[in-house]
């Protein structure tokens, strides 16, 4: 399978990039690792004009103790969030979620920025990173802005990136100790998960996130304030879906899901990992 | 558009359309036949080579993405006749049923050797997760791979 005839442009600063993009408007698409978008391409689910290849953009590949959070670069692959001492020390929790994305081969190309740029509530990275409270920084023709992770996914890979916009940075608060738990559910080894969940718990504070349980990451509040009132981790994890609007596909019925996520939470918040 | 690519050893600078496949390049552009496609969907591994010494899957990168880049191809993994010590441990240990995913096996078992040099059954059962075997010889696929670790 071949894509369909496109220019391809290479830009070696973000600005230029945005540049280029904001030349050619909605027909033009920023490539990264390419492992969302090329894929959508070969199917020609996606016919782009114009691809803009940031992915030679190495200042915005690294990794950095920032004080109360850490900052990763829009175009650090996963294998190196995966393996960066920084983020196993601060933030494990995204570490392990980096490390369950697809498989070696696909860790080698693809990247944070690219995972949660595409918006894909089935993947790992996005729900990851909204359970750890991230905020993404974002840069366009007008300049700079920050988006929490709560506001940014708008609809099934939808987000509130504007066209001529590009994700520059995660920002990830430091875990101070929490324990966490990610789970993934899924029948063979490198699928995107049936159901997955990304949690830490911190005495009565926690977050979690769902993977594949509706149209966007799921952020589930309502776990949340149980823990915060007291409840036990069974009790909460029965509240899982409370935010989700699941649906039905070949691998799994929504009420299955409904039913998985419950199960998942409970796991995610029990783990003993810190 | 014109690309630079050094593909086992050799530097070829080629002129191609800018929706080429890595894996389209390096078989149908150089002849090199022995990266093979599988899924053609960034599932199955067949057609894993190394990008500057990684295995990536070439069906899911733009000859374009590598430019400039190193490439090695199964084709490039003997030297003056000798097999790469991969393809030996593969022999020896019958690492191989059909043989259609076995060079897409070994180009993901060096790769794996080269991050976790001593990786225990379950480590090589989890790295080569993105490598499928529609044979399902597994058994003996991690056993060469164990081989090829003791043998370094």
């Amino acid at each position: 399978m071949i894509p369909a005839p496109f220019d391809y442009k290479r830009a070696s600063s973000a600005a230029e990039a945005i540049a280029l993009v904001g030349e050619y408007g909605e027909d033009a698409k920023f490539l990264a690792g390419g492992h969302s978008l090329l894929p959508l391409m070969k199917l020609r689910l996606a016919q782009p004009a114009v691809l803009v290849d940031i992915a030679r953009i190495t200042d915005l590949s690294y990794i950095r103790d920032a004080g109360d959070h850490i900052a990763i670069g829009a175009l650090t692959r996963h294998m190196d969030v995966e393996k960066s001492p920084i983020v196993l020390q601060h933030a494990p929790l995204l570490a392990n979620a980096a490390s369950h994305v697809g498989d070696p081969q696909v860790r080698h190309r693809g990247t944070i920025g690219g995972s949660i740029a595409h918006a894909d509530s089935a993947s790992d990275l996005p729900a990851t990173t909204l359970a750890l409270g991230a905020t993404y920084v974002v840069q366009g023709p007008n300049g700079v802005r920050e988006i929490p992770a709560t506001e940014f996914y708008v609809g099934f890979l939808e987000s509130a990136l504007a066209p001529d916009e590009m994700l520059t940075e995660i920002r990830v608060p430091k875990m101070n100790g929490a324990t966490w738990g990610f789970q993934k559910f899924n029948r063979r080894a490198q699928d995107w998960a049936i159901v997955g969940v990304a949690a830490w718990k911190r005495g009565t504070e926690s977050g979690v996130a769902l993977v594949n349980m509706g149209s966007v990451p799921v952020l589930a509040t309502s776990v949340a304030q149980a823990i915060a009132s007291g409840a036990s981790i069974s009790e909460a994890a029965e509240l899982a879906a409370a935010e989700a609007e699941p649906q039905s596909d070949l691998n799994a019925s929504a009420e299955y899901r409904v039913h998985l996520a419950k199960v998942l939470v409970r796991r995610a918040l029990e783990s003993t990992n810190s | 558009m014109k690309v630079t690519i050094t593909v086992n050893g050799q530097t070829h600078e080629s002129d191609v359309e800018p929706r080429t496949l890595l894996v389209q390049y390096v078989r149908d552009t150089l002849g090199l036949t022995g990266t093979n496609i599988g899924c053609d969907t960034s599932s199955c591994g067949a057609c894993s080579l190394h990008v500057n010494g990684e295995s990536v899957k070439s069906c899911t990168m733009l000859a374009a993405q590598a430019d400039g880049c190193e490439v090695t191809t199964i084709e490039g993994l003997a030297k003056d006749g000798v097999m790469h010590p991969m393809q030996t441990a593969f022999m020896e240990n019958h690492g191989l049923q059909c043989g259609y995913c076995t060079p897409g096996m070994v180009m993901a078992s060096i790769s794996l050797l080269k991050e976790n040099p001593n990786p225990t059954e379950e480590e090589v059962r989890i790295g080569l997760e993105g490598n499928l075997c529609r044979c399902t010889g597994y058994h003996n696929i991690v056993k060469s791979v164990l081989a090829a670790a003791q043998a370094k």
